[in-house]
């Protein structure tokens, strides 16, 4: 790496901020202003492309905020021949062309460290929402139900369930400490197996499914993870089988699930993302065993705070010449 | 054994129904419209009760009963049989220890979760159709909140030990403090509402822990502080816990249980800080399949002369 630029008052280091037009982020932006230049294309008349062209061919860094304005692609990306770091505020990077970063030697931190507690206790939640029936509960206590009804039908006990979690990463382990301490078995499916973990690994989701009661999703959405939960691993997991997904919408083929949830062909489902955000199958409104959450997960004012500080902390430690605080490593 | 009478005072579990009726002759109390006539009649024959969390054996049934010998709940908790009584007669009393902990200790952290994370709120709003005009609101994180727990039994502590797998830090009261307990101890319910951000009631009902949860504890709760309500309904003075959430005194609850089930005050229904489920503790097929067969097996262990399996009296 080349010398930093001395550090002074007047030459704070230049950072590119690349987000989607709608978003306001004064609290953020004032922080980030303290230690960094901030070049903001959608704060300038210029169009994109000549505003990245011509007055980024210095910047160093990149901080990529949500699914931003203009693709982090290679498009872009080659109007940025100084680029050394790209950071994320998710912890998903499929909005990032990760190869080509590989190619030219691009550091890329995300910030999944900043909220990964958040996003498995919501799993957890959900988890425990659809085995228990407590939305369910909820609603009949709500309406007047329980003393002209009596009855309340039962739920299914967590202790000893096989959960199979897709994707054991910081969300997903954490998922499996949490599910461990009620009695839950857990195997996973990752890319690759990973050494010192002590849950069975399976090479591929059917086979997971297949020796699951409970699928929790928890991976990032690729080109190779689309459709990963399909017709197949949904016949392997079964009947009473239940499908709690916390990453994203398109893992799931939603057609064939709500297909299967409507006939009673699987036990249920908890569900915080969903293909067409925020429309949500009509059909998914009238049942009882499904939990329906609006993207919601790790949206909390303790992740958001987090999520900032991580930021911060990357961009610091790189301008540092220091580790940056979440590496995502390729594999 | 089927001309063992055996009074059920409450429709609880239709295959707990079976069973009896396969091994005793079963009566069902609440079919009885003249109850006092039935007993007179019937109660010869009765030498056993069958009870749960909403009806037990009180000081007139068991003086209706001369013939009784065993009172067996279908729960844990005893609050509605008189033990006393049954110690004086030398009547057995039976309940489901240890089968239904885990169920109990489950929902107890799946409200915690469902109240700070609005999973309830949240799930509404989609069904409401509300998500495509906006975004739902940021909710409270639950990692890492110190949980306050009363009652360090077999089910405080299942609920300490999956709190703790959120990183939570643990704190309880007791009658009588824990020797070699990692967990800190406050010597009054206040002390301990006063060091949590989420207080959850774990103990038994007794005469001395009606209304544990009063307005001194709810106000050192606060604003922010998070009452679970895992015992009985008695364990909380219901009308100021309705009126310190409907003024924002306190910050959330989730209830399990209510001082008059099934009524539930109405005006917790409109609010979005509060999870309301209909007493379903135990409530799981695996779980009430167990509590019937311990039920079922206290009986037949009584009737046939052998050790009862888990007795309390």
């Amino acid at each position: 790496m080349d010398t930093n630029p001395p550090q002074n008052d007047a030459v704070l280091p230049k950072v590119l901020l690349l987000r989607p037009s709608a978003l306001t982020l004064l609290p953020l932006a004032a922080r980030l202003r303290a230690h960094f230049h901030l070049l903001d294309p959608l704060d300038s008349s210029e169009p994109a492309q000549s505003f990245l062209s011509l007055r980024c061919r210095s910047v160093r860094a990149l901080l990529c905020l949500f699914t931003p304005f203009v693709p982090v692609n290679a498009g872009t990306l080659d109007l940025l021949p100084s680029l050394e770091l790209i950071v994320v505020s998710s912890a998903g990077l499929e909005h990032v062309d990760l190869p080509y970063c590989r190619r030219r030697g691009i550091a890329v931190a995300n910030a999944s460290a900043a909220f990964c507690e958040d996003g498995a206790d919501y799993a957890v939640a959900m988890l425990i929402d659809v085995m228990r029936r407590v939305s369910h509960g909820d609603r009949f206590v709500r309406a007047g139900s329980w003393p002209v009804q009596r009855e309340f039908p039962l739920g299914f006990k967590l202790g000893g369930k096989r959960v199979g979690i897709v994707g054991l990463g910081s969300i997903g382990s954490k998922t499996a400490k949490r599910l461990v301490s009620f009695g839950c078995s857990i195997a996973y499916n990752s890319r690759k197996e990973k050494p010192h973990v002590p849950y069975p690994y399976y090479a591929n989701v059917r086979d997971l499914a297949a020796n699951s009661d409970i699928l929790v999703l928890c991976c990032a959405l690729t080109e190779g993870t689309r459709h990963i939960v399909g017709k197949d691993v949904m016949s392997a997991l079964g009947k009473g089988g239940v499908i709690i997904n916390v990453g994203r919408g398109a893992l799931v083929d939603e057609k064939e699930l709500v297909r299967r949830l409507v006939r009673g062909e699987i036990g249920g489902a908890g569900l915080d993302v969903f293909e067409k955000e925020p429309k949500v199958p009509d059909e998914l409104l009238a049942l009882d065993n499904v939990v329906l959450s609006p993207h919601r997960a790790v949206m909390t004012p303790e992740s958001l705070e987090a999520v900032q500080e991580l930021i911060i902390g990357n961009l610091r430690a790189f301008f540092s010449n220091e580790p940056l605080r979440s590496l995502v490593q390729h594999e | 054994m089927d001309s063992i009478g055996v009074l059920m005072a409450c429709p609880m579990s239709s295959y707990l129904e079976q069973e009896l009726e396969k091994r005793f002759h079963l009566f069902k109390f609440w079919q009885v419209t003249q109850k006092p006539q039935f007993l007179k009649e019937h109660s010869g024959s009765i030498r056993a009760v069958v009870g749960n969390a909403m009806a037990g054996a009180d000081a007139e049934l068991i003086e209706a009963l001369p013939k009784l010998e065993i009172v067996a709940s279908y729960s844990v908790g005893l609050d509605k049989v008189d033990l006393g009584k049954c110690r004086e007669k030398g009547i057995r009393v039976t309940n489901t220890p240890d089968v239904l902990t885990e169920d109990v200790a489950d929902l107890a952290i799946g409200l915690c979760l469902a109240v700070l994370r609005r999973i309830c709120a949240s799930d509404k709003y989609v069904r409401s159709g509300k998500w495509k005009k906006g975004d739902f609101k940021l909710t409270t994180k639950f990692t890492g909140k110190t949980v306050g727990i009363i009652g360090l039994g077999r089910i405080g502590t299942a609920v300490a030990k999956r709190a703790e797998a959120f990183d939570c830090p643990i704190s309880y009261y007791s009658r009588t403090m824990k020797p070699d307990c990692k967990y800190k101890y406050y010597p009054s319910v206040v002390e301990l509402a006063s060091n949590c951000h989420i207080l959850i009631v774990a103990c038994p009902l007794t005469l001395e822990t009606h209304h544990i949860i009063n307005r001194e504890v709810i106000d050192a709760l606060g604003p922010k502080g998070v009452l679970i309500n895992i015992g009985r309904g008695p364990h909380v003075d219901e009308p100021e816990l309705v009126s310190a959430l409907v003024e924002g005194r306190l910050g959330g609850a989730g209830l399990d249980v209510f001082e008059q089930e099934p009524e539930v005050p109405e005006e917790l229904f409109g609010l979005e800080n509060v999870v309301l489920l209909p007493h379903v503790g135990s409530g799981t097929v695996e779980t009430r399949n167990a509590m019937a067969d311990l039920v079922i097996g206290n009986l037949e262990a009584h009737f046939m002369n052998k050790p009862l399996l888990t007795p309390v009296v």
